[in-house]
């Protein structure tokens, strides 16, 4: 930065006239990436609306999936995914939320946490599909049965490091004042957590659970080996299940026009639960979360 | 607070003690089946009409013949079905029992411009050193000898063959492997393998996608989807030297040609089948079930179903583009669930004399 | 912390002591998990590898048809593809975040936000449908053609834009790949950058600093070491996808030799092939190329955890 030189001389001299320039062609840059990011959205949001509408209807959510050249909706995979998802969100937020407060409560910064948030991440980055086969080798092999509830596991081991991770971010985020304070007041340790450091992080942990429902609700593959999917409605989780994602993989690779159109308005579906998940967990994080 | 949480963690246990008991056993009227993905529409068909005549739920899930032939040597399911026979010996090791249900085929479509729909011929030869990559152009003496009269324009040949394991791959590498030495030495047969040459596409839609995106593509696709899409295919030269076009009529002709009582464990495949009209690349798909069911209620209820789709089942297959079995083959058949599925020493399932 | 906060739970405090057992085993349920995943791939792939031993890394054959399997072909795959969708991301992703940040009224951050972020919640196998029929005809004939009549074919260029025009290929994948990890890189941009002080950046405006100025000499700076963190997760994340890339890669095992030539990823055959896999050894090298992967995903987290530090863990 020019010490010597005045603002008004600094503004005028070629050097300065550079950095506006530089400048500006930063601010352009920036502005063309968020534009690129949004037609790319644009462009796939166009193309699940203009093929996916046409198969929007009352019957999309009454009557099961069809074969082809019947009329049909996708009640099935939508009740599948729902309970799946919900009850492989249950898990996944009971288990990640309690790893995640070991984690930023007792563990800390002792080894055993270090090797905790390091398999924490390893596990967010597993292919979903070699989830699916262990959960076939723990659930579905030794039983003898494919079932929802191996499908709802499945999705919970892609969920719960999702939540474990924005659980002990949000908590750490936690002042230690507000845990001496509770203390003070003669107040257990896992008292104060659980009145105290929760109820202040709790916006933030829903919104990471938010995400994580968003990540497991499109997931095909971990489904394919454990609730395997289903024709029918099949209301109990001890049934094999269908799901939104693996009836849409199913007939967006058929040859017949009127199952390609239902795994469109399925892609559709999901993508709107997606975004109002989404925007209800903003609503929800920004509350506290953002300053 | 915490007993809540006391609550929840109960509510996990229950879950995973539940799943336990997920297994199936007493009512019969829930089937399952999963395996091979071509016959995967005519079968939801057959159930769904299944379910509203007789309240009996067949559930059959496409994850693939390699998936099928693993989940009922497994027991997970009642059925497993495949688009590749199992040899007797394979069927042997496992107490394993199958047999086909609808027949199918594979058809070569191309990408060339000013070509229409069956114009250009092809040997399995000619087929199977473009797929190796020895014939590289449209223009090559190869193709251009067996297509007298046909504008070939000097283009480069693109290759485009299935990436993932398939059925449909494992018929069309048997037939190249069945016209040519030298295909069958150095790549071989099988549902994957190494390909000489190409691009892969996911599934029937992914190498249609790339024919139709690619002048001068060839690749193969189900006959269904072939007719489906309207695809431009090229036509085969069969045994007696015809190159009749790809209908249901030239798929039941291989069928019917085929010698299907000398065929131990149902082994068949009706690769270049004799017959003046007979489609080259043709094949059933099939069903596979254990010898000795676990349980015999709910593999009586899969005969039962199979039975009622091969009485009642053939117009659906006929409009989804499958061709029924020749009703001897069929006779065959439910002659052999007398002896091939039993319990106790007696047949699981027995046809009721009068129509069901 | 401080030693208030690390007190001892009172004996006899029932309801403290299952609540922090209850913590630690929840923890523990993780650890498990993962080693439970790594040890089932392991025996799953044990036949494979220790027939072909240190081979199975360095071979690229790979043929069902003769049991013969060699992992270098998707792991060069796999390698190319997320490094090529990383470095298409970052640019995008810093944009991105810095947009939100720098210059978007406030009115728009939110919907802004809310529309990148939206791009992650769409199922990968739309990625893979849309990258198939929109996206790879459009770039065969708007980029791929062009750069193919302009090459000549002994340029170093033109070697590497050789290929079959129809946008099948690992360049595509990695455009694919390169949205889908860019909301995930720039949210977390985002929230990084928010955590700068807001007396660090005032500052810099105060001294004259230009908004670029300002970011490359204040933002980038005081979060360089977190981002590196960021950039190696969505890292990972490129490195596992399955579904997008099986639809648009080409599926070609071997290397490929071009960047517009068809290649394969370790997760894209393992979706491939798993369902057909009947061979003696052909599922056990699916199970192989799945700890192969596992080790990648490993190699990168570790790289990534010693550049990002504990502290921002």
């Amino acid at each position: 930065m020019s010490k010597s030189a005045s603002r008004l001389s600094a503004a005028q001299s070629p050097r300065a006239r550079r950095r506006r320039i530089v400048s500006g062609v930063f601010a352009g840059a920036c502005v063309l990436a968020t534009l690129v990011a949004l037609a790319a959205l644009a462009l796939i949001l166009w193309e699940l609306v203009a093929r996916g509408v046409p198969a929007l209807s009352l019957d999309l959510f009454t009557v099961d999936q069809p074969a082809p050249g019947s009329l049909g909706g996708l009640r099935n995979a939508i009740v599948g995914s729902i309970e799946m998802c919900a009850l492989g969100m249950v898990i996944a937020l009971v288990v990640g939320v309690l790893a995640g407060t070991w984690l930023a409560e007792y563990g800390r910064k002792g080894r055993l946490a270090t090797v905790v948030r390091f398999f924490n991440d390893v596990l967010l980055a597993a292919p979903s599909i070699l989830v699916g086969l262990f959960v076939y080798e723990i659930m579905v092999a030794p039983f003898g049965g494919f079932s929802g509830y191996a499908g709802a596991v499945a999705l919970a081991f892609l969920a719960t490091p999702i939540v474990v991770r924005t659980t002990e971010d949000m908590l750490s985020l936690q002042p230690d004042a507000l845990r001496e304070a509770g203390m003070a007041l003669g107040a257990g340790r896992g008292f104060v957590i659980r009145t105290v450091i929760w109820r202040a992080a709790g916006p933030g942990i829903l919104t990471g659970g938010l995400l994580a429902l968003a990540r497991i609700s499109g997931e095909t593959a971990p489904l394919l080996f454990t609730s395997l999917g289903n024709q029918f409605l099949a209301a109990n989780p001890s049934d094999p299940m269908a799901s939104l994602p693996t009836t849409i993989f199913q007939f967006a690779l058929s040859a017949f026009p009127d199952w390609q159109q239902l795994a469109w308005a399925g892609a559709l579906l999901i993508a709107l639960a997606v975004l109002l998940a989404n925007i209800a967990g903003r609503l929800i994080g920004s509350r506290r979360h953002r300053p | 607070m915490n007993r809540r949480m006391i609550l929840a963690l109960g509510a996990v246990a229950m879950v995973s003690g539940l799943s336990g008991c997920g297994g199936k056993s007493g009512a019969a009227n829930a089937l399952n089946g999963a395996g091979a993905t071509f016959p995967a529409p005519v079968y939801a068909k057959w159930a769904e009409t299944y379910r509203s005549a007789k309240s009996v739920a067949v559930n059959y899930q496409a994850i693939g013949s390699g998936g099928g032939i693993k989940q009922i040597e497994a027991k997970t399911v009642d059925f497993g079905a495949s688009d590749k026979p199992l040899k007797p010996e394979e069927l042997e090791k496992n107490g394993l029992y199958q047999f086909p249900t609808v027949i199918g085929g594979v058809v070569p479509v191309i990408n060339l411009p000013g070509i229409k729909p069956g114009q250009v011929r092809l040997t399995g030869q000619a087929l199977a050193d473009i797929f190796q990559g020895k014939v590289k152009t449209w223009n090559d003496p190869e193709i251009a000898s067996l297509n007298a009269g046909v504008a070939l324009p000097k283009l480069p040949i693109t290759v485009v063959h299935r990436s993932d394991g398939s059925g449909t791959s494992f018929m069309f590498t048997s037939y190249l492997a069945s016209q040519s030495a030298g295909w069958k030495s150095a790549v071989g047969a099988s549902d994957t393998v190494n390909w000489p040459t190409g691009l892969g596409g996911k599934g029937n839609d992914g190498v249609s996608a790339f024919v139709q995106q690619t002048v001068g593509a060839i690749g193969y696709v189900e006959y269904a989807y072939a007719k489906q899409n309207g695809a431009t295919y090229a036509l085969l030269r069969n045994q007696a030297g015809n190159y009749p076009a790809p209908t249901a009529d030239a798929f039941a002709a291989a069928a019917a040609g085929a010698d299907w009582s000398k065929a131990p464990g149902n082994y068949i495949m009706l690769i270049d089948q004799p017959g003046q009209d007979t489609w080259p690349i043709s094949g059933a798909t099939f069903i596979l079930m254990h010898k000795q069911p676990k349980d015999a209620a709910r593999a009586k209820a899969v005969l039962a179903f199979f039975d009622w789709a091969y009485t009642s089942g053939d117009d659906t297959a006929k409009k989804l583009d499958y061709v029924p079995l020749p009703d001897s083959v069929k006779a065959m058949v439910r002659q052999q669930w007398q002896t091939s599925i039993v319990a106790n020493g007696k047949p699981v399932y027995t046809r009721r004399p009068s129509k069901p | 912390m401080t030693a208030t906060t690390q007190g001892r739970v009172a004996p006899g405090n029932l309801a403290e002591t299952v609540f922090r057992i209850a913590c630690a085993s929840a923890a523990t349920l993780l650890l498990a998990a993962l080693a439970g995943v790594i040890v089932s791939l392991a025996i799953g792939g044990w036949p494979v590898l220790s027939t072909f031993g240190f081979g199975f890394l360095t071979s690229s054959e790979w043929n069902p048809v003769t049991d013969v399997y060699g992992a270098a072909g998707p792991i060069v795959g796999t390698l190319i593809t997320a490094f090529l969708a990383l470095i298409l991301a970052l640019p995008l992703a810093l944009g991105v975040s810095l947009f939100l940040v720098e210059f978007c009224p406030p009115a728009l951050a939110r919907p802004v936000a809310v529309a990148v972020e939206l791009l992650a919640g769409i199922p990968s196998i739309v990625y893979g449908m849309w990258g198939l029929f929109v996206f790879a005809p459009w770039f065969a004939a708007h980029v791929q053609v062009p750069l193919l009549l302009a090459a000549g074919d002994d340029t170093w260029w033109g070697k590497l834009v050789q290929g079959v025009p129809n946008g099948a290929n690992i360049f595509t994948a990695s455009v694919i790949l390169a949205i889908m990890i860019l909301p995930y890189m720039s949210s977390v941009f985002r929230e990084l950058f928010l955590t700068v002080p807001a007396t660090l950046r005032e500052a810099a405006y105060g001294l004259g600093c230009t908004p670029f100025e300002t970011a490359r000499s204040v933002l980038i700076p005081y979060v360089r070491r977190s981002m590196i963190g960021v950039v190696m997760l969505g890292l990972g994340r490129a490195l596992g996808e399955t579904m997008a890339v099986t639809f648009i890669i080409g599926n070609a095992h071997g290397f490929p030799h071009s960047m517009f030539d068809s290649g394969s990823t370790l997760a894209s055959t393992i979706a491939n092939e798993f369902a057909e896999a009947t061979g003696a050894l052909h599922g056990a090298a699916l199970m192989a190329l799945g700890l192969v992967l596992f080790c990648i995903t490993f190699g990168v987290l570790a790289i990534a955890r010693l550049l990002i530090g504990e502290k921002a863990a």
